[in-house]
């Protein structure tokens, strides 16, 4: 299929429709509003459903109605509508109900700022809502990667019956790049006769199905998270998603880091490669499950002596880093968090100076 | 021998944690009922509350899902927009409805959703044990307004029925009571109504029902019928706040 020049948020809405999503509830909010803009005016020429909620709060539980009853179901937002979100989105974990969240993010906390930023890193990986629950996370680092994640992520969803969510930042969402929709990723709803609330007739069922998140008897609750924290170690074994840039060198650093940072990095490589001086970089594309064993390994390389978590924060992933690295290397971090997306110059300076600060 | 009176085929035969002179139960039998009478019980889907009712689902026979504490509306407009062909209605109490998902329920009457809300009116939060309510009456002593509701300090009651009526877009919105024989005849009439509303893709509808909590009240069961008319529904009237024939 040809390549056609999209902006982030209209690709992702229209990806999600070719990945066979034809429902979307969602509430504007910059900088993502173009994706609901753009399906409320798509989603009739499919026979889809669009529906602006009246907030955040009512569109998550469109979703988690909508995807109870058995149907594929996305919705978009940016970070203070993720958090009005988590609510939901915990329900939604626990009643093992699949849904897609996107997740173009911007400066926080509080109302924070409207340009991009990578500050809900924390929110994405570790929890967001209450309880004990992960999201499958992956976090693009181009139009056309965004693209591709939104298809795979609603059978991922109905694969394990969890919310996935797709963290983007608001630079993913307003820049414009060549795409093309892989046919491939087109994939069909998975069978839901068996838990969703679609109506008995519709399953030609005589059972009734129950879709919850109260286990109050005995060790219902016990139970229940047991079974999703089963689901979460699966994900770890069958679900790390990792790019790497530079990485068959003898480099002496190593840069952690995803989405749009990562591409502020791969010139910054470039860079030092022309002055002499290898770094690799690791580009974890699952931020949960994290990919452990290959940061680790890269990390561990005997010619590397220092590795550096590179964010659009003030240091969030640099814990993941620093945990799977356990010690045997120094771990740095460099963040920037009001907005500002940093040149590639900066990114240099600063390896030069950390390489500096760790001689061999 | 003929069998002459039996539980709806809506019901499980699960036997309902409600207290002594609760009129929950009287509600369930009454939707059930009427599920059964219009033989829609495999395509209904119902939504539990967070609050006394939220294990509706044990008592109920058909599809059913729970929501987080007031966002039943939204839930019910989430299947009702990806599956018009279900029949789906929420059952909400006055914490629930009244407080915490005041928006959920205003913007799902006012898009006209094609739902059914059963709406419980008892004037307390019931579960939590008897907290004031935004429905307690002023004065009404609750565990936390011990001197009674200060109206000066929290305002009136609020009407739910009234208000959703003052929106253009919901067609049947109803106040009811089950207190007694002749109100509970009423009532069924109001929610069956209400539910072929819905079949026939008429438009949202709101049946409010004035109940009893002898529980937090501190009443006898007795005490709450009578407290109930003597107090609520001069305040609480009953009856049609807006049809769609009208």
């Amino acid at each position: 299929m040809a390549k056609v020049l999209m902006k982030g948020n209209e690709a992702i809405g229209e990806a999600a429709i070719r990945a066979g999503c034809l429902n979307y509830f969602g509430y504007p909010i910059t900088p993502q509003s173009e994706i609901a803009e753009y399906l409320s005016r798509r989603m009739p020429e499919v026979n889809g459903m669009f529906l602006q909620a009246e907030s955040e709060v009512a569109a998550s539980y469109m979703i988690f109605g909508a995807s109870a009853a058995g149907e594929r179901v996305f919705t978009t937002s940016s970070s203070p509508g993720i958090s009005l979100m988590s609510e939901a989105i915990s329900y939604c974990a626990a009643a093992q109900c699949p849904a897609v969240f996107v997740n173009i993010m911007r400066g926080g906390p509080g109302l924070g700022g409207i340009l991009p930023s990578q500050g809900d890193y924390f929110q994405a990986t570790k929890g967001g809502g209450h309880g004990d629950y992960h999201l499958l996370v992956m976090a693009p680092n181009s139009v056309q990667e965004a693209v591709e994640m939104v298809m795979k992520a609603f059978p991922l969803a109905e694969k394990y019956r969890n919310p996935v969510i797709i963290l983007g930042d608001g630079l993913i969402g307003q820049m414009m790049e060549p795409v093309e929709f892989p046919d491939h990723l087109v994939s069909t709803p998975s069978d839901k006769s068996s838990w969703a609330t679609s109506g008995m007739a519709t399953r030609k069922s005589t059972q009734r199905n129950l879709v919850r998140s109260l286990f109050l008897v005995g060790n219902s609750l016990e139970d229940n998270n047991r079974c999703l924290k089963a689901k979460y170690d699966q994900m770890k074994k069958e679900e790390i998603q990792c790019a790497d840039y530079n990485i068959d060198t003898d480099y002496e650093a190593l840069i952690v880091s995803y989405g749009t940072m990562s591409r502020v990095c791969r010139t910054a490589i470039d860079i030092l490669k022309k002055e002499g001086i290898e770094v690799g970089m690791i580009r974890p594309q699952t931020l949960f499950p994290y990919p452990d064993a290959i940061v680790q390994k890269a990390a561990w390389k005997p010619s590397c002596r220092v590795v550096t978590s590179m964010e659009l924060s003030m240091g969030q992933m640099v814990e993941d880093v620093e945990r799977v690295v356990q010690g045997r290397r120094p771990v740095t971090w460099f963040g920037i968090a009001g907005g500002i997306v940093p040149a590639p110059e900066e990114i240099v300076d600063e390896m030069k100076r950390v390489l500096h600060a760790h001689q061999s | 021998m003929a069998r002459v009176f039996q539980k709806p085929k809506s019901m499980t035969s699960a036997h309902t944690h409600y207290c002594p002179g609760c009129t929950h139960g009287i509600v369930h039998r009454l939707i059930a009922e009427t599920i059964d009478e219009l033989g829609i019980q495999d395509r209904t889907v119902g939504i539990a509350p967070v609050g006394c009712a939220v294990l509706a689902y044990h008592y109920f026979d058909c599809d059913f899902q729970e929501a987080a504490h007031g966002r039943a509306p939204a839930m019910a407009t989430g299947i009702k927009r990806v599956r018009p062909d279900l029949l789906v209605f929420t059952y909400q109490g006055d914490g629930d409805l009244a407080s915490i998902g005041m928006g959920e329920i205003i913007h799902a009457a006012n898009r006209g959703e094609k739902f059914t809300a059963i709406f419980v009116n008892n004037t307390v939060y019931g579960m939590t044990g008897g907290q004031m309510a935004p429905t307690t009456m002023p004065n009404q002593k609750t565990t936390t307004s011990p001197a009674g509701r200060d109206v000066t300090n929290c305002g009136m009651p609020i009407k739910i029925a009234e208000l959703i009526s003052a929106l253009q877009t919901p067609a049947y919105v109803t106040r009811q009571t089950v207190i007694k024989p002749k109100y509970i005849i009423k009532a069924k009439k109001a929610i069956r109504k209400a539910f072929e509303y819905q079949m026939a893709g008429t438009c949202f509808s709101l049946v409010e029902i004035v109940s009893t909590c002898p529980t937090n009240w501190g009443k006898t069961p007795l005490e709450s019928i009578k407290w109930t008319e003597t107090d609520l529904l001069p305040y609480y009237q009953l009856g049609d706040c807006k049809t769609p024939d009208a």
